[in-house]
């Protein structure tokens, strides 16, 4: 249609920019069009920053931490954050001050206080613990790390724990953790959505009274109690990456139902199309139709789909994990981190255990943003 | 509409088969079984149980049968409201969770009461005033809402309480209540602790609410039949709130389905954070104590909890929407 019009337009002069534009839009691949669109969101922008951000920490989680997440020493429990001194005498050369602990004579409380007289000064890439890249490259350099003593005993950005374990690697880990069990439980729960929700909108009939059915009783079911007493039931026995894959599960099954239904209604909505109908007439086989099709067609609202039940996930494993049914330590995510804030006094006495809070917060309003504009954007209708 | 009850109540009876069948699944996933436990027990208090002992309790329990034969005994004896014995309290189960389970129910209707009473005006306001302050100040509270966990706003709530205020937001009844038999002032009490738990739970129903009211309202507001009550001569506040409103009023209604379920598996955690005196504490006590017979019957419970109070509000539903009441004649 637009080669058409464009001589005519190219006359009037002024024109021909909104020509070009047009061109460029009626040319333009579906990609294209939601890249341009979600683009002009501009909290979803800054939201797929965040995320951005949040993945390059799960990538590099040992790089960002500087010590060890599970090197406990009771010598050093429960320090509250350290301030970092930025200028050394006029010059830029960020230092903190040792700690030295002691114990209250009257309360038996440790108390820390900094030595004054000893400057550790902090430094880019230095060496630490050793850890693997990516899980194959041996390495040890760390983004921050001390000078001249080793980074555990010395550098605390956000405090220590009961066990003297340092909250700000063990929110790194933490991070790793939880945003990759929320990925891979949203794969599955995508396959199932898919399947159920695809088969259910293109076979219709009895198939689908069955699938919408069984959506709704999932859906009317309690579910948290019933994941914890699955949660509960897992062996004591089981290793890490067991449980780790074992509550993957139980929470993909807590979120398979919404994406079923937006599959469902997709499906339902593609298939009176006239471009289906014109492949059903060419010959097409079934499995052509859906995948080679209808797939492309509503891939993008899917995609929004699962960026917004991703915070669902979120939220889930963190309450789980909360609860001590999820993952279970010595393996770290946001819940098991939370754990230890658990009851009124110890907030009130050490509030910085409450930081892992903050990223919970962001990443689950992220991801609504992000889905929100991916939705916005992949709606053909939409302004 | 008599066939829409009837769809209805059988979809219930389905899903609380299903809930059944479940939590039946749930007790016995755990290694060992009820006589192992009680063997356990036996023997921490010093007692011996000798094989034959227990294989005769065994048998006395079904134990020793198929699958699908204990699970209908279950079934049965539950019908017969003998629900079994909690372990680890030895005393029925029923008078274990009992009062729990009556309070379970009290925060939860107050959080969906407190959900419907800020959402509503809130949502009116948001649509009506669109990007306005207020308006935007909303959309805000309604994200934060969506994004912080109730476990954590129970958390931020109890350290500002104690922090700034120095006093303790948890539980459901003042010291001297709580062991007390109940009286006027006893509920009196509890309705005074109420708004916290129902506010911290309710909140992110009401996000959700909000956002769902707003737009619909919005799509409303653009439709002609609204210009022509206002052309005709219609003070605004009727003209949005006697047509309009109503439309938008649906969808909002029919998510209380989901808002139910979605409240009691939230009062769950937020119970523990508050020490609130409802079934979560228990539950999570009798998961982590391996008394799968008491954690099971109360997901049992919860469960057809939640489909009874889903019940009820589908016929709510049909009573406010003519359309579902008068579907198929």
């Amino acid at each position: 249609m637009a080669e058409s019009v464009a001589p005519i337009k190219e006359v009037l002069g002024d024109e021909t920019v909104t020509t070009a534009a047009e061109e460029r839009i009626s040319v333009a691949t579906q990609w294209q069009l939601m890249w341009w669109r979600f683009r002009k969101h501009t909290l979803a922008m800054i939201a797929a920053v965040f995320i951005i951000v949040f993945y390059l920490v799960v990538i590099a989680a040992d790089f960002l931490s500087y010590a060890d997440p599970s090197a406990s020493e009771a010598q050093r429990g429960l320090l509250s954050p350290q301030p970092i001194h930025w200028f050394d005498e006029g010059r830029f050369s960020p230092y903190v001050y040792a700690m030295t602990g002691k114990r209250d004579p009257m309360t038996f409380e440790r108390v820390y206080a900094p030595d004054l007289t000893q400057k550790v000064s902090i430094r880019l890439f230095a060496p630490g613990f050793e850890y693997k890249f990516l899980g194959l490259l041996p390495a040890n350099v760390h983004l921050l790390g001390v000078e001249g003593a080793k980074a555990e005993d010395s550098l605390f950005l956000l405090g220590t724990d009961v066990q003297g374990r340092d909250l700000w690697s063990r929110l790194m880990y933490g991070t790793q953790t939880s945003l990759s069990i929320g990925l891979v439980s949203v794969a599955l729960s995508l396959f199932l959505g898919v399947l159920l929700g695809g088969l259910s909108g293109f076979y219709g009939g009895l198939a689908d009274t069955i699938i919408q059915r069984v959506i709704e009783i999932v859906r009317s079911i309690p579910t948290i109690p019933l994941w914890m007493g699955l949660a509960a039931a897992l062996p004591k026995e089981w290793d890490v990456v067991k449980v780790y894959f074992a509550i993957t599960v139980i929470i993909s099954l807590m979120g398979w139902t919404d994406l079923a239904r937006v599959v469902r209604g997709r499906f339902l909505s593609l298939r009176e199309e006239d471009f289906v109908m014109a492949a059903e007439l060419a010959g097409c086989g079934r499995m052509r139709i859906i995948f080679r099709h209808m797939v492309p067609s509503f891939l993008s609202h899917i995609i929004a789909a699962t960026t917004l039940a991703l915070p669902a996930m979120i939220i889930s494993e963190t309450s789980l994990s909360f609860l001590g049914l999820g993952l279970r330590p010595p393996a770290i995510s946001w819940g098991v981190l939370l754990q230890q804030a658990q009851n009124v006094q110890s907030i009130a006495i050490t509030p910085w255990l409450l930081i892992p809070m903050i990223p919970v917060v962001i990443s689950i309003l992220a991801f609504n943003f992000v889905g929100d504009g991916l939705r916005d954007a992949a709606d053909p209708y939409g302004v | 509409m008599l066939a829409y009850i009837v769809r209805r109540f059988l979809l219930a009876i389905v899903t609380v088969v299903a809930i059944s069948v479940l939590s039946f699944i749930v007790m016995h996933l755990s290694p060992g079984d009820y006589v192992t436990s009680y063997i356990a027990q036996m023997s921490s208090s010093g007692s011996v149980v000798s094989e034959a002992d227990a294989a005769a309790l065994r048998a006395q329990y079904g134990l020793d049968q198929p699958m699908y034969i204990q699970y209908l005994r279950w079934v049965g004896l539950i019908l017969q409201g003998n629900f079994g014995m909690a372990m680890e309290w030895n005393s029925p189960v029923m008078e274990v969770i009992g009062d729990r389970l009556a309070l379970t129910i009290v925060i939860s209707v107050a959080a969906i009461i407190f959900t419907w009473a800020m959402a509503l005006p809130i949502g009116i306001y948001s649509a009506v005033r669109q990007y306005s302050i207020g308006d935007y100040i909303f959309t805000f509270v309604g994200f934060i809402g969506l994004a912080v966990p109730g476990f954590m706003l129970a958390l931020i709530v109890m350290y500002i309480g104690f922090t700034y205020f120095n006093a303790n937001v948890g539980g459901l009844f003042s010291p001297e209540y709580d062991q007390a038999a109940w009286s006027l002032a006893k509920v009196w009490n509890l309705v005074q602790h109420l708004p916290v738990p129902a506010v911290v739970l309710g909140l992110a129903g009401t996000a959700q609410m909000i956002r769902i009211m707003r737009a619909n309202l919005l799509d409303e507001l653009r439709k002609p039949y609204v210009v022509t009550a206002r052309a005709k001569g219609l003070s605004e506040n009727r003209a949005i709130l006697k047509y309009p409103v109503r439309v938008a009023l649906n969808p909002f209604a029919s998510t209380i389905g989901y808002l139910l379920p979605f409240v009691i598996s939230g009062s769950i955690i937020v119970s523990m954070v508050l020490s609130l005196p409802t079934v979560g504490p228990l539950l999570l006590k009798a998961l982590i104590a391996q008394d799968m017979f008491l954690a099971g019957t109360i997901i049992l419970l919860l469960g057809i909890l939640t489909v009874v109070g889903t019940f009820f509000s589908d016929l709510l539903l049909m009573w406010i929407d003519p359309r579902i009441r008068l579907e198929g004649k």
